[in-house]
């Protein structure tokens, strides 16, 4: 008895805990509810990548270095939390397409969007004016501290990643050899004559990604740049340098704004009807079935800051369609304790012991609740592969909303209800675990 | 008993119910959204007096937008579907609603490629089939025991029917919904409908299992009862749980539809309906159906 009462009383700190940790880190925002555009407000896009002139085992990498394109300039527009990712789509029939999405929180000029995002990528060559090369790559005026180069990006053929032969104690050091066309070696082996000890900086979008120094003549139009490198950002600037003179042709293909004003209405409005949804579940719940009922209340309250908490740390992306599927989820978290209820009713009229009657009204109701939980996740797995990003909101809310209920219902409620010890048969007893309006 | 006893009024209510929602999508039909056919989706808001609806047309034809559709949206806004947008016309899109005795904000834009488009339409259908599939696989398992005196598929066939039953009311009410407000099928009236089949299917299920056993319980203890009373019996068993289950839900669901955001306004009034029309099903029509087919085998 002591046992189940410390539990219960272990589960209702726990709850306490967690409910405080909600409360919590949203108010110093350290762990604050992940939003979707349309509810934080801001613009998605997706783009179709043309990659008919792209070799079958180069699409990876060139839509690895359209990505990277594609967030630099992102990130002049100074926006928060961008988000740029590639996915691949299609219509099923085999055919399938690589997009990439994009999305801009807080922005809701789709067409600036659209027009920054959607120019070509422009590689350059520039040379610093000085002797000192910036200290950081970006947070300076490109102009003021360089000059044009004589040679262009127009010029450049290839960028690879190699490995130098060791020299001294460093063994195989990354590099990334730049090979020049024709006319570029010309111009370059000029360039790097005159140049010897200048700082040559190379520029994608007008953003600096390399700024070597040229250490001697270099007649062949293959430069090595060495320095620094870790295997990783010697391929990343080597792809830069690819596709960033080669860049895969882009096309709008959807997009969709909400402006903040909106976004914050549909969250205010989704709160409210939170508050009223869990507020006249729980007086139903109290009102019907008295005693069982506040206890199935407070299993509800445990269900509701738990999944808030899962939302914060998995962390869910709410959308209008999530809301919308946790506020169903409170309407059914109280299911299973309504289906144990009910069971428990029959057994106590069947003659059992209140404590019998709990434990067979929980085991009985068992199957059932399983069974109606199994045809939700069912709908909620295939919506969640069915997604589009609003429904995938939904799904994994509704999933994540059917599994937790379940277990709390079960877990909190039983715990709950064995630990109060009453013998349902006698005085007030009675009526506080009768039900409904009769009796 | 008194449902088992009339189920003649209630099959003439589901009758009407079924009628009604048939003659809805006959004439007002279902319009299916950008989402599924691709195109654009705006919504303005005006700062000032929203201006005439006339007026408004004459802007949008001379600005170059054709094949379009205008509504008014809220007390203060617009809402235009159209075909997809060139990017001057995006890009001039508050200024072209706008007017001198009032600024347009443009609140949403949602444009959807035609590619996008097939691809949400052909996953909807994939989905549905999956979601049927499943629904039928769970009810052939739920009833894999045969039974007397009526046998098993029959009972798998009125759950399926009743299923119908409850996916046709809400499709039907969205077809009136669409001819009062314009609203057309998208992702969310997918979602909707596969939500409330997996929500309904179970309720129909579980008196559909009390049937099943108090029938069994008979057997052991060799007390003969007909059929039509031992299906009463169970409906009386389980008829408070179904009704209280769902008016759970059906609580929660009335508060995202009248206080919750408007874009899930439609959606939580298809589920809203669907349930309801899960309940009603699952109490007033699979059991009555059940012993209706009892009887009918029983005269033959």
């Amino acid at each position: 008895m002591w046992k189940i009462r410390l539990t219960a009383l272990l589960i209702l700190v726990a709850g306490f805990g967690i409910g405080w940790f909600v409360y919590n880190s949203q108010v110093s925002a350290s762990h604050p509810f992940k939003l979707g555009l349309d509810l934080s407000g801001g613009t998605q896009l997706v783009y179709k990548a043309n990659l008919s002139a792209i070799l079958e085992s180069d699409v990876g990498d060139s839509m690895e270095a359209l990505r990277d394109t594609i967030e630099r300039r992102v990130n002049l527009f100074g926006v928060s939390e961008p988000l740029v990712q590639t996915q691949r789509g299609g219509t099923l029939a085999g055919e399938t397409e690589e997009r990439l999405l994009v999305e801009l929180p807080g922005v809701t000029d789709t067409q600036q969007a659209i027009d920054l995002i959607g120019q070509t990528p422009v590689l350059e060559f520039r040379m610093l004016k000085g002797d000192t090369p910036p200290a950081d790559f970006s947070g300076f005026d490109v102009n003021e501290l360089f000059e044009p180069a004589a040679v262009t990006g127009k010029n450049l053929k290839s960028a690879q990643l190699q490995f130098n032969q060791g020299v001294g104690g460093i063994p195989n050091e990354p590099v990334v050899v730049l090979t020049f066309d024709s006319e570029g070696a010309q111009i370059f082996a000029d360039l790097t004559k005159n140049n010897v000890g200048r700082f040559f900086g190379i520029f994608l979008d007008g953003v600096a990604i390399s700024i070597p120094v040229i250490r001697e003549p270099i007649p062949s139009g293959a430069a090595v740049i060495s320095g620094s490198f870790t295997p990783e950002s010697a391929r990343e600037l080597a792809r830069n340098l690819n596709y960033g003179a080669l860049p895969v042709p882009i096309e709008l293909i959807s997009t969709q704004t909400v402006s903040g004003t909106l976004g914050s209405e549909a969250v205010d409005k989704g709160i409210v009807a939170g508050l009223w949804g869990i507020g006249a579940v729980i007086l139903f719940m109290i009102l019907w079935y008295r005693l069982p009922g506040l206890l199935a209340a407070i299993a509800l309250l445990v269900y509701i800051v738990v999944i808030l908490a899962l939302f914060k740390l998995i962390p869910v992306v709410l959308t209008a369609a999530g809301i919308a599927a946790f506020i169903l989820s409170i309407g059914m978290a109280v299911d299973a304790n309504v289906l144990i209820f009910e069971r428990m009713k029959e057994e106590l009229h069947a003659g059992k012991s209140t404590v019998e009657a709990i434990s067979a009204g929980f085991s009985r109701a068992w199957p059932s609740i399983r069974d109606s939980n199994i045809s939700s996740m069912i709908t909620a797995v295939i919506l969640f592969w069915f997604g589009t990003s609003l429904i995938k909101g939904f799904a994994l809310v509704f999933g994540l909303g059917v599994l937790v209920s379940m277990l709390s219902a079960i877990a909190v409620s039983r715990t709950f209800m064995l630990a109060l010890g009453i013998d349902a048969k006698v005085g007030i007893a009675r009526f506080l675990f009768g039900s409904g309006i009769k009796r | 008993m008194f449902i088992v006893k009339n189920k003649h009024i209630f099959f003439a209510v589901t009758g009407v119910v079924v009628v009604a929602a048939i003659l809805s999508i006959a004439v007002f039909r279902l319009h299916l959204g950008i989402d599924f056919t691709g195109g654009t989706l705006v919504e303005v808001r005006y700062d000032g007096t929203r201006p005439d609806a006339g007026a408004l047309t004459t802007t949008l034809n001379n600005a170059g937008f054709s094949g379009f559709s205008l509504r008014e949206s809220g007390e203060d806004g617009y809402m235009l579907r159209t075909a997809t947008l060139s990017d001057e016309q995006r890009g001039s899109l508050s200024s072209t609603f706008s007017y001198q005795s009032g600024t347009a904000r443009v609140e949403q834009l949602t444009e959807i490629g035609p590619t996008i488009g097939e691809e949400l339409r052909n996953k909807a259908f994939i989905a549905l089939a999956l979601v049927l599939t499943a629904i039928l696989f769970f009810i052939a398992f739920a009833f894999r025991k045969v039974s007397q005196p009526v046998s098993s598929w029959m009972y798998g066939l009125i759950a399926l029917l009743t299923l119908g039953f409850d996916v046709l009311t809400p499709i039907g009410f969205f077809a009136f919904l669409g001819y009062l407000t314009g609203a057309q099928v998208d992702v969310l009236f997918v979602t909707a409908v596969l939500t409330v089949l997996g929500y309904s299917v179970h309720d129909t299920i579980v008196v559909f299992d009390r049937v099943r056993e108090n029938l069994s319980i008979n057997q052991e203890r060799g007390k003969r009862e007909p059929f039509p009373e031992t299906a009463g019996r169970s409906l009386n068993q389980t008829f408070v749980r179904s009704m209280t289950t769902s008016l759970t839900t059906v609580l929660a669901l009335t508060a995202l539809f009248l206080l919750g955001p408007d874009s899930t306004r439609d959606f939580s009034l298809m589920l809203l309906i669907g349930i309801i029309a899960g309940t009603y099903s699952s109490i007033f029509l699979a059991t009555p159906l059940l012993v209706a087919v009892e009887e009918w085998r029983r005269k033959k």
